[in-house]
């Protein structure tokens, strides 16, 4: 292609990205950028116009507030233990997926019905399945003689993280499933079968084989679900809205910046929070990245 | 050969009877079954449940029958209340507008992504990415100020703008995946007859991406009816709620009287026609959704 | 060692059946090949041999042994398949020593296997290599090292040399062969490829959708095929036929008087490419026109167009007579190379033809019929 034309062919190609990049300057830079700009200014948010510059002051309120540290663990908390439950259950359940066996079909499809449920459904109807006195959860465990009365599990201060992981592992893993299942699908049926002729036990088979194999599409799906469980809001929200056990960094950041109309201070955390997702992005981006340059 | 032959005698496999291992495949199948029968369970029976509900009244409510008592007062209770039915419009409007500039957006940008070759396609593709892993509420100031300075604060339509933060990447990055999957004959035959570029994607490649278009346009819809951040910072007053906001915030007033049925009838009310498109679009929301993923 | 036996295995999938009712017996240190075309089951009986797919009905026996429902992994066979099915996260060293590592041989000894394997397939040198730096030829040999590591009692290879170039596939071919020779191991293999069973083959299997048609050596099915769908499958160029009209002739020729040893109603004749030769018009058995001549050099085919629907190959040493393109020529041939096909497509015996295989040992014989 001679240079004219590919000059061309450049030209078109901003042509066509001129929208997107529009929409996107619009609703994501600019509002990142003044975000990042409130986050040194002492704005309220009933009148935005008026404000002074107060250095990073916001940033070190932020840092010194109790009830952020606490909303800092309990998205950490929340995060690795519900991702690593739906790694292994969305593990499970694809590999029982893989299997040539009557009712995966049906499977495959029920499976897509607790991620098309929207969050706050979910949360709604597990809220009143664990309700404590008319919950079909407790109901059940009291006729199984597992417990004598019910218990309040969204209402007990030390049960109410389970629930939410609890609640979020069921949404979410069949995410996880039909990550994992692409992936399982690319692993060749007669590298398989060569495996199981040779007298490969299955726990071999899966250990030195079907996981190697499935690294990469483990760690892509690991790290969206990651990066999205660090961003969680609504499920902790709409079930305790904000109960400091449960209180994520997005609920913490918006409350300051809706509820109390910090505009400034609300501004910083949510700068934190944005500071946050980078560092986990890098942190899983670059373990990808590293295990598979080791895999080359 | 006879040298490998002479470092050790031939290994023996040790194996039993064949009705041993015909026992044990069938026990290996019932054992399978029975996996299935409880991740179907678990999978199903919390929107079964939330059916159940929504169709006991009264006291009723409060037994664990397992079957529905099929009384359906609280759905026409629902669709009496012009607050619900003008959420669920509501709701119905941003996401369809979402989708619709989303997909028209994402496949403009797609082609020049997918097809044209210019220097800068990869830092657009990863700023692209990073961009749908942005904390949405990272952006939420600066969005409150867009948003009054587009005039749109409490109407339905400043959602669609905000969505768009979302949805465009996501709609732009799946549609490329697909795009590329097309043969590069097709057009190439049209280049030489001195198609344009536009004429190209509208006469040519829309044409043909009708799956595509339709799975990837679920998907945004999804996201978009499910969203409940920004739907609940911007939209101040009931009347401009969305359907998971309407529903997230009902009984929050009255924390006594739980209406725990009428919450069942608008959170199956609102999830039946996802799961229905979910399960038709089966194969083609499970294709898009992994193709956003593997190229990561 | 061992030997393979199969009686009345079949397979159904759903309503569909892929093998129907197949009888057969491998002796210890045989090499079989089965042969077909594309979806008669040959890789499906491989399978079921293998363990990799249960059989629906029916026994399989090795050395005597009653397995059909072990799996796979216990049953000492190794299968090397058409795709290579190397594990590419692994380096060749440990690709053709992975299945020695459950087998609590000590490290050592699991090294010197690999290496007297690698040595001995001439792939010592890519020990440390990935299979994706390897070329096809390379992979096969792994695969094929992978197999043989193991010393196991069967071997499988499910067309093993498709996937490799015309001369590469020759060259592998030769060392299957040599392997054979050498570990005298019972050896299955299923290709689509005529030349590779008749080459290979202590005896041959012709399958067609799902049933044996014929079990025989190389040279039994070449000379005495039991039916027409044998007789074309086994040869190449494949064997011309044509029709009888009412029963009685073609295009000139018809069956001499008292040529068939015992009745029959014949309904169509064949004759191989290699029979033929080519007279003047009127001086052989039949006439066509001549519509074509190939030149490959080392041999030469004609295409004689006998009617509208029938064109006969003949293959000739010398120089054809190219000059008599689209001319009237005779074709001759000898009594004693005409096939002759009732209606089913049996073959029926004549006065001149080779004997139908009756006589042959019991485990060679036609042990099913559809």
């Amino acid at each position: 292609m001679s240079a004219k034309l590919a000059r061309r062919e450049h030209r078109t190609a901003w042509l066509f990205l001129t929208p997107l990049v529009v929409v996107m300057l619009m609703v994501a830079v600019w509002p990142l950028g003044r975000t990042f700009f409130f986050s040194f200014t002492d704005a309220y948010l009933d009148d935005p116009a008026v404000y002074g510059m107060v250095g990073i002051s916001n940033f070190i309120e932020v840092i010194n507030d109790p009830a952020w540290w606490s909303a800092v663990r309990n998205t950490l908390t929340f995060a690795v233990i519900s991702v690593a439950i739906e790694t292994l259950l969305g593990l499970g359940i694809a590999l029982l997926l893989n299997e040539a066996i009557p009712g995966r079909g049906l499977l495959r499809a029920a499976i897509l019905v607790p991620w098309a449920i929207p969050v706050v459904v979910a949360t709604k109807i597990w809220e009143w399945m664990l309700n404590d006195q008319f919950g079909v959860f407790n109901r059940i465990l009291i006729s199984l003689g597992l417990i004598d009365h019910g218990i309040a599990w969204t209402a007990s201060s030390s049960l109410i993280m389970g629930v939410v992981i609890f609640i979020d592992v069921w949404m979410t893993t069949p995410f996880m499933v039909l990550l994992i299942l692409a992936g399982l699908q690319t692993i060749p049926g007669e590298m398989m079968e060569a495996a199981e002729v040779d007298g490969i036990p299955a726990w071999k088979r899966f250990w030195s084989i079907t996981l190697p194999l499935l690294k990469p599409a483990i760690g892509v799906a690991v790290l969206f679900r990651s990066l999205d469980a660090i961003r969680m809001f609504d499920l902790a929200y709409v079930l305790a809205a904000s109960n400091q056990n449960v209180m994520t960094v997005s609920i913490y950041a918006r409350d300051r910046l809706i509820s109390f109309q910090e505009l400034g201070v609300g501004s910083a955390a949510s700068t934190w929070v944005f500071l946050l997702v980078a560092l986990v992005a890098i942190i899983l981006i670059g373990a990808l990245r590293l295990d598979r340059s080791a895999g080359e | 050969m006879a040298t490998t032959a002479s470092t050790s005698s031939p290994v023996r496999i040790k194996r039993r009877s064949s009705a041993h291992y015909r026992l044990r495949r069938r026990v290996r199948k019932g054992a399978l079954g029975v996996l299935i029968l409880l991740v179907l369970a678990y999978t199903l029976f919390p929107y079964y449940w939330a059916i159940v509900s929504s169709t006991k009244q009264g006291a009723e409510l409060y037994t664990t029958a397992f079957l529905p008592a099929l009384n359906f007062s609280y759905y026409r209770q629902l669709f009496d209340n012009p607050v619900f039915m003008g959420s669920l419009l509501n709701s119905v409007f941003v996401a369809t507008g979402t989708t619709v500039v989303s997909l028209a957006l994402g496949i403009v940008s797609a082609y020049a992504l997918g097809r044209l070759d210019f220097p800068q396609k990869r830092v657009v593709l990863m700023a692209i990415l990073m961009i749908s892993i942005f904390p949405q509420v990272a952006v939420l100031s600066g969005m409150f100020e867009l948003i009054n300075a587009l005039g749109l604060y409490n109407r339905p339509s400043a959602l669609i703008v905000t969505y768009l933060l979302s949805t465009v990447p996501f709609t732009t990055w799946i549609l490329t995946t697909f795009i590329r999957e097309f043969p590069r004959e097709l057009e190439e035959a049209a280049l030489i007859d001195g198609c344009s570029h536009f004429r190209i994607l509208t006469r040519i490649l829309l044409p043909l991406m009708g799956p595509s278009l339709a799975s990837t346009g679920i998907l945004a819809f999804i996201l978009a009816w499910n969203e409940f951040l920004f739907a609940l910072t911007f939209m101040l007053t009931d009347e401009n709620k969305t359907v998971p906001v309407a529903i997230g915030l009902i009984g929050r007033t009255t924390r006594y009287e739980y209406p725990f049925g009428q919450i069942m009838a608008a959170s199956v009310t609102v999830t039946l026609p996802l799961i229905i498109v979910v399960l038709i679009f089966q194969r083609r929301i499970v294709a898009g959704l992994t193709a956003g993923a593997v190229k990561g | 060692m061992a030997s393979i036996a199969l009686s009345s295995v079949t397979k159904t999938y759903g309503t569909h059946t892929v093998i129907r009712g197949v009888d057969l017996d491998i002796a210890d240190g045989e090499f079989v090949v089965f042969v077909g075309p594309s979806g008669c089951g040959k890789s499906t009986l491989l399978r079921i041999v293998a363990g990799l797919v249960p059989a629906s009905s029916g026994q399989v026996l090795i050395d005597g042994e009653e397995v059909t429902d072990v799996p796979a992994s216990k049953r000492g066979v190794a299968f090397v398949f058409q795709s290579y099915a190397l594990y590419p996260h692994m380096s060749v060293e440990r690709n053709i020593g992975f299945a020695l590592e459950t087998m609590r041989l000590g490290k050592d000894a699991v090294r010197r296997k690999v290496e007297t394997v690698a040595r001995m397939l001439k792939v010592d040198h890519l020990l440390a290599r990935r299979p994706r730096e390897l070329s096809g030829g390379q992979r096969q040999r792994v695969a094929i090292g992978r197999a043989l590591v193991r010393e196991p009692e069967i071997f499988l290879f499910d067309e093993p040399l498709s996937n490799l170039d015309s001369d590469l596939r020759m060259e592998m071919r030769i060392e299957i062969a040599r392997l054979h020779e050498d570990i005298k191991t019972t050896m299955v293999y299923v290709t689509h490829d005529q030349a590779e069973a008749m080459t290979l083959a202590d005896r041959i299997v012709v399958l067609n959708q799902g049933s044996i048609e014929q079990v025989g050596t190389p040279l039994e099915l070449y000379q005495s095929p039991v039916n027409r769908f044998v007789a074309g499958f086994i040869g190449s160029p494949r064997m011309n036929f044509a029709d009888l009209a009412a029963g009685s002739g073609t295009n000139g020729f018809a069956l001499p008087a008292g040529f068939l040893v015992d009745g029959g109603q014949p309904t169509s004749v064949g004759v191989r490419p290699e029979a033929l030769s080519i007279v003047a018009a009127g001086a052989g058995r039949m006439d066509g026109i001549l519509e074509r001549v190939e030149d490959l050099g080392h041999e030469h085919f004609a295409y004689i167009r006998l009617s509208d629907e029938t064109i006969w190959v003949v293959r000739v040493a010398g120089r054809p007579p190219a000059e008599r393109r689209n001319q009237l020529v005779g074709l001759s041939f000898a009594d004693a190379d005409i096939f002759v096909f009732d209606g089913e497509g049996k073959r029926i015996a004549h006065r001149s033809s080779s004997a139908l295989p009756e006589g042959v040992p019991a485990e060679g014989r036609l042990l099913h019929e559809r």
